[in-house]
């Protein structure tokens, strides 16, 4: 294994010979095309059914139609509903008397537009975004360098797996991650930590990870990272010729602070407003200088201690 | 109904700069907050730094001939060490599988490398403290207890990388002033403990181990607070702030009585309690800002966007 600093941050266009492979298959990941999402929710089921993930409570929300609120321990595909207001510009002599036809607010065919769903009282309408998140794969994954048992290894696909049965729950993995996937179950009583595997057994045999074979409008794409990422940047170049200027891709560029994320979407709005963060930072880009840090410090704490014995004798 | 703007914190406490617009997932937190326990992990964080920096204060007594003080911080580094791993062991899921911790050593996880730090500090200075109490061997002792004080403030020390090495911005982005901080500490809550249970002929380097110490305790946390801006807020508000703001009263008020020891010797051993209550604080101080500045999407958001939008400004002039 070839330790650079290119391991900790950076474009790295090999990552399984970064962790050791020499001889691995192509780097497999996700596109998560949001823009097709219809919210049925068939990939949450469908990871759970396969990866036998306990369920995660069953409580409403209030948050629109998502009851799951987040990624988590036991929810590895995490589809979010979004309801935004948006000031739709009253049309001159609009209004609610001179509305044409009936509308029964049923929904229609295409591609999202802001002014589909103008609400009848002209008073701006809400725009309805749906996502289905999952475990990014980084590049660079916190995740897995900070792990201290080495419970968590990349894969001869590129992708970020936990071994359960190496994993001893001391939780350093959670608040590694940028996006804040990973998390321990405590309700199994010992608090080991879980999330995606991009389905490791399925990638194993050659077969396609459960959430991308449910889903319906192959929102959710498998396959080769670098085909997908190609894949995704005509889509994004098709949305902008139809003027969907919105669309835009999120975790595609391997010259991110990531280095480029396995499982990238197409998203319709800002980041944040799905839960995912602007511009993550995988935390070891700052590793040499926290040490060169710690170095100093303790240092400056061996001084401290000899200076205290040096002068006055009492 | 979601996605709309946020006034970001608002939790009541006068804020520093003004509120910054942002848009969130209903409000939820982006990254995930540490699971670790209270107070598991700030007793781990704050025994670290006292059993560190008593180790260094143990050898330098061993070497001026102050047996006294040798004797209270040896048993404090090697006491210090032995709970601290106990509430490191409690804190897992699975705290049987502690020795999975040393089935690898990387480099990369803080964490990883804390372990054996804390593995071969926890040995040296156990096996110092031993020889102390039974009298047997001498010499040996001086040599565990050399490579303690060798060992001791990098332990005092690394909970300042295994924190900061996380996505938490308020412990990732302090992390120039972090290990400082808690070198400080350390040294503070060792000199305390010297000046509350060490022979008062003795305590004089004890009592300029805890000035220095918590002056520099003093001093890093106001810098670091400073340069996180509104990164830093949570260090001032809800029970964190309280915390911060007990630890930093505590610290000098041991340093007044610290002085005022000087005429009424008595002194010294509240100015130690105080030392040591201060260290403590801090501690569970910056523990639970960390989690308030995880679960307030607010401090992830707002920073990034700045930085997204700053990178694209260098971008576009570079490019016209």
């Amino acid at each position: 294994m070839t330790f650079s600093p290119e391991s900790l941050f950076g474009r790295l266009e090999d990552v399984q010979s970064d962790a050791g492979y020499d001889e691995h298959p192509p780097r497999m990941g996700f596109f998560t095309d949001t823009s097709i999402c219809i919210g049925c929710k068939a990939c949450e089921v469908a990871c759970k059914e396969w990866n036998m993930v306990p369920d995660d409570g069953f409580m409403l929300t209030g948050m629109s139609y998502d009851n799951t609120q987040g990624l988590g321990a036991s929810t590895w595909r995490h589809v979010a509903f979004i309801e935004k207001p948006v000031d739709v510009p009253v049309p001159e002599g609009s209004g609610p008397t001179a509305s044409t036809g009936t509308d029964l607010g049923m929904p229609t065919v295409g591609v999202p537009q802001v002014g589909d769903q103008e609400a009848p009282s002209g008073e701006g309408g809400i725009r309805w975004l749906m996502s289905s998140d999952v475990c990014k794969h980084c590049t660079h994954a916190g995740c897995l360098d900070n792990c201290p048992t080495g419970a968590l290894f990349r894969t001869e696909f590129g992708t970020v797996v936990v071994q359960p049965d190496v994993c001893n729950g001391c939780g350093y993995c959670v608040p590694s991650c940028p996006y804040g996937v990973i998390d321990v179950r405590h309700e199994d009583g010992d608090g080991r930590a879980w999330k995606c595997t991009m389905c490791y057994d399925r990638l194993k045999v050659g077969e396609t990870p459960m959430c991308a074979k449910a889903c319906p409008t192959e929102s959710i794409q498998f396959g080769e990272l670098t085909e997908l990422r190609e894949r995704a940047q005509a889509r994004v170049e098709e949305l902008h010729e139809q003027g969907v200027e919105v669309a835009r891709l999120y975790g595609a560029d391997p010259g991110d602070g990531v280095g480029g994320d396995g499982a990238f979407f197409l998203l319709l709005d800002e980041p944040e407003v799905y839960g995912l963060p602007p511009d993550p930072v995988v935390t070891t880009r700052d590793l040499g200088s926290i040490w060169k840090h710690v170095g100093a410090a303790a240092v400056g704490l061996v001084a401290l201690g000899v200076a205290s014995f040096v002068g006055g004798r009492r | 109904m979601s996605g709309g703007k946020h006034a970001g914190g608002g939790r009541g406490e006068t804020a520093m700069v003004p509120e910054a617009d942002f848009e969130s997932y209903y409000g939820r937190p982006i990254i995930k907050a540490p699971v670790w326990k209270t107070p598991d992990v700030p007793l781990y964080l704050f025994l670290g730094g006292l059993s560190g920096a008593s180790a260094v204060l143990a050898e330098g007594a061993a070497l001026t001939g102050r047996p006294g003080l040798e004797k209270v911080a040896r048993l404090t580094a090697s006491g210090g060490a032995m709970a601290g791993t106990v509430f490191l062991i409690h804190d897992l899921g699975r705290p049987e599988r502690f020795l999975n911790m040393l089935r690898v050593l990387k480099p990369t996880s803080a964490l990883s490398v804390g372990t054996y730090i804390l593995s071969g500090f926890a040995s040296l200075s156990g096996g110092a403290a031993a020889l102390e109490v039974t009298g047997w061997f001498p010499r040996l002792k001086r040599l565990l207890g050399l490579g303690a004080a060798a060992t001791g403030p990098a332990l005092a020390t690394y909970t300042a990388a295994l924190i900061a090495n996380t996505a938490v911005p308020i412990w990732h982005e302090g992390h120039r002033e972090l290990p400082f901080v808690f070198a400080g500490s350390g040294a503070s809550a060792a000199g305390g403990t010297g000046l509350l249970l060490a022979p008062a002929r003795d305590a004089g380097p004890a009592a300029r181990m805890a000035l220095a110490g918590g002056t520099i305790e003093l001093v890093a946390s106001e810098m670091m607070e400073r340069r996180l801006g509104m990164l830093a807020e949570p260090y001032h508000r809800g029970r964190a702030g309280r915390l911060m703001t007990a630890s930093k009263r505590l610290t000098v008020l041991g340093h007044v009585l610290n002085l005022l020891g000087l005429r009424w010797p008595w002194l010294r051993r509240l100015a130690g309690v105080s030392y040591l209550a201060g260290s403590a604080t801090l501690r569970f101080g910056i523990f639970d800002a960390g989690l308030d500045s995880s679960n307030d999407p607010k401090y992830t958001v707002v920073p990034q966007k700045e930085r997204a939008a700053r990178r694209k400004q260098t971008l576009g002039s570079t490019s016209a």
